[in-house]
């Protein structure tokens, strides 16, 4: 049981680690500091505009994706895999 | 060839294709007809759970929306994305590892309680039936645009398209359709979109042409800007939702809503692992993403288009009236747009400003299905459109229905009422309940009820204060218990009915508003964001009552630590 609070633990700083990111993108990146944000500008996008109508959309894609394959490893790890 | 009858040929070869995996596809068993047997490869399903997810709204109201919105549409697209990074690390996997084939049926195993599931399954049926009228009203709405059918006879042939591979086939059939669906759906939105994109910036990808410059050099969203706030509109790119704040709360409430939505919830219960579970919210998204990243391209350009076809740098230069193009005079026969020669002086003024603005009506609704005709796209593009737009609503609905026929009779008829009864007879009921649930919903569509305007973001606000944080308290603490968790549901759905009903008026009738002066909104959050409150509420209420009532039994401890680990002990 032990071993499986382990593995409990390290999803759990996984988790906290990709949902910080989110809520950096869109969050504070698209809302909260987007004026800050809009004076830096890549090619016609002002970057706050840019984070809250896109960039923060490709983070969410990248963010599961990496969480699915961090897990797989964490799973092997702790030999906690399916079958 | 006609557009009509171009438009028919579009629509009758999709339809033929539902109806082919219809028959293809049917349901043998409680498994097939729920989970759709449980096998579904993480890419398929990402791709249904994308079609699932992306309904008419999406489809055709999204870009509209961040169009006139500017920056202010961006909650939209952050909130209707977010929500799937909740979804594949809070609850997705586990939920499949649990392995049940409704919402309600986890919450009752996992809070041992037969009133858990009632109170869900009320929680379930309220969110997913107020958003299933929206997709009645978009079926019947695109047939009779389209294709020139009455609206009435437009949601019959919807509803009974729909009945056909759901009823035949349950979550198997509505799994195969929405597949297809999602690859006409995605064409038919990105086709446009790079026509558009190579047309005013010379760069193919509409995501690149966005931030591009434009032939005379300026970058496009630069013009933008400059255009509307010429003519008195909002700057684009900055113009806020209200404030921060209700921003803020608003990306929440959808993000939380989103995740909480049992129609999508319920497409993971059709992998075969969890680990297919985690990698299939990744697709998921990756396919609502191409759609979600195209659309304010869509937005921005559909809203120069339509400016600067209109209105010319100096007033005397305006379009006039008479010189009107044909996709002008096709959505004033609609209704959807109106001109109304303030000044007599046959130009048309489009301005921010309401005394001398001529154009008294542009719905939001056509930006999407008027973009090909603004831009002069040939007559195919249009039809692709139309069956897009069909595509969209009806997969949508089908997965929503299925949400409610299988709460009746997997939830309330075979878990409540009578256990006893066989395999075979609650197959027999499951099909029933969905002709049951399609008959409730198309009723709906003949006779929108007058609330059905807010329908749809109401639907979010329900689910993120009632079902999210239960499913999520049910993995993530082992001490919540029964009370705690009902207690919460019940709270968290109640308020944000009320400040929902207190600020719109009960069931959205006008009458019954009791204040409608702005200011009184808490924080100056508007009632469709109050979502992420609620939930706030419902898991303070949970924790406070859990505190003070009795203990979670060992053997749903020891189902918590089975549902956080892959493997099967």
């Amino acid at each position: 049981m032990s071993s499986n609070n382990d593995y409990w633990k390290a999803n759990i700083a996984l988790i906290v680690k990709c949902l910080a990111i989110w809520f950096v993108v869109s969050y504070l990146f698209g809302i909260v500091f987007v004026d800050a944000l809009n004076s830096i500008r890549i090619g016609g996008y002002k970057l706050g505009f840019w984070f809250a109508q896109q960039g923060s959309i490709y983070t969410f894609v990248i963010l599961i994706f990496y969480y699915a394959k961090s897990m797989g490893k964490i799973d092997e790890e702790f030999n906690v895999n399916e079958k | 060839m006609d557009l009509q009858t171009l438009t028919f040929i579009f629509v009758g070869v999709t339809f033929a294709i539902y109806i082919g995996i219809a028959f293809w596809a049917r349901a043998g068993s409680t498994h097939e007809f729920y989970v759709a047997g449980g096998g579904i490869h993480p890419v398929a399903n990402g791709m249904a759970t994308a079609a699932d997810w992306m309904s008419a709204a999406s489809f055709i109201s999204m870009a509209g929306l961040i169009a006139f919105y500017g920056y202010g549409g961006s909650v939209f697209l952050m909130g209707w994305t977010g929500g799937y990074v909740l979804l594949a690390m809070l609850l997705a996997p586990y939920l499949r590892k649990h392995g049940s084939f409704t919402v309600p049926e986890f919450i009752s195993d996992r809070y041992y309680s037969k009133t858990a599931r009632v109170v869900a399954v009320i929680c379930l049926i309220i969110a997913s039936v107020t958003y299933v009228i929206g997709q009645m009203k978009g079926i019947g709405v695109a047939f009779s645009r389209f294709l020139e059918v009455p609206y009435e006879l437009g949601l019959m042939i919807g509803m009974f398209i729909v009945a056909f591979y759901a009823v035949m086939g349950g979550m198997k059939g509505i799994t195969y359709t929405q597949i297809a669906q999602y690859v006409i759906m995605i064409f038919a939105y990105t086709i446009p979109a790079v026509f558009i994109s190579l047309h005013l910036t010379g760069n193919p990808i509409p995501q690149l042409g966005l931030g591009s410059a434009m032939a005379d050099g300026t970058y496009l969203l630069d013009k933008l800007d400059q255009v509307v706030t010429q003519l008195g509109f909002a700057e684009y790119t900055s113009q806020a939702r209200l404030s921060t704040t209700n921003m803020f709360v608003y990306t929440m409430s959808l993000m939380i809503g989103t995740a909480g939505l049992p129609h999508v919830i319920m497409r993971f219960f059709t992998v075969s692992s969890v680990k297919a579970a985690r990698e299939s919210a990744g697709w998921a998204l990756l396919f609502i993403a191409i759609l979600y990243t195209t659309a304010p391209a869509v937005a921005a350009m559909a809203r120069l288009n339509l400016m600067t076809t209109i209105d010319q740098p100096t007033a005397e230069q305006n379009l006039a009236y008479v010189d009107r193009p044909s996709w002008f005079k096709n959505w004033e026969t609609t209704g959807l747009l109106k001109f109304e020669d303030k000044n007599n002086d046959g130009l048309i003024s489009y301005t921010g400003d309401k005394a001398t603005n001529e154009m008294v009506k542009v719905d939001r609704d056509i930006m999407v299905l008027a973009n090909p005709e603004i831009a002069g796209l040939p007559n195919w593009v249009i039809a692709i459109v139309a069956a897009g737009g069909l595509a969209a609503a009806l997969s949508t609905a089908a997965g929503l229905l299925l949400a409610i026929a299988s709460s009746i009779s997997h939830d309330l008829l075979k878990g409540v009422w009578h256990p006893e009864i066989t395999e075979k007879q609650e197959l027999r009921y499951s099909r029933l309940s969905m002709i049951g649930a399609i008959i409730v919903a198309g009723y709906y569509g003949f006779y929108p009820p007058d609330f059905a305007a807010g329908t749809v973001a109401l639907a979010f606000g329900l689910a993120a204060s009632s079902l999210f944080p239960a499913l999520m308290m049910g993995i993530f603490s082992k001490k919540m218990n029964k009370e705690g968790a009902i207690a919460g549901m019940i709270s968290g759905i109640s308020v944000t009915l009320i400040y929902v009903f207190y600020h719109k008026g009960v069931m959205f009738m006008k009458e019954t508003i009791f204040w409608d002066i702005d200011p009184n909104w808490f924080l100056g959050i508007e009632p469709n964001a109050f979502g992420a409150i609620g939930a706030l509420v419902n898991f303070a209420v949970a924790f406070i009552v859990m505190s003070r009532t009795a203990k979670v039994p060992t053997e749903v401890e020891k189902m918590i630590e089975n549902i956080r680990v892959p493997a099967s002990r």
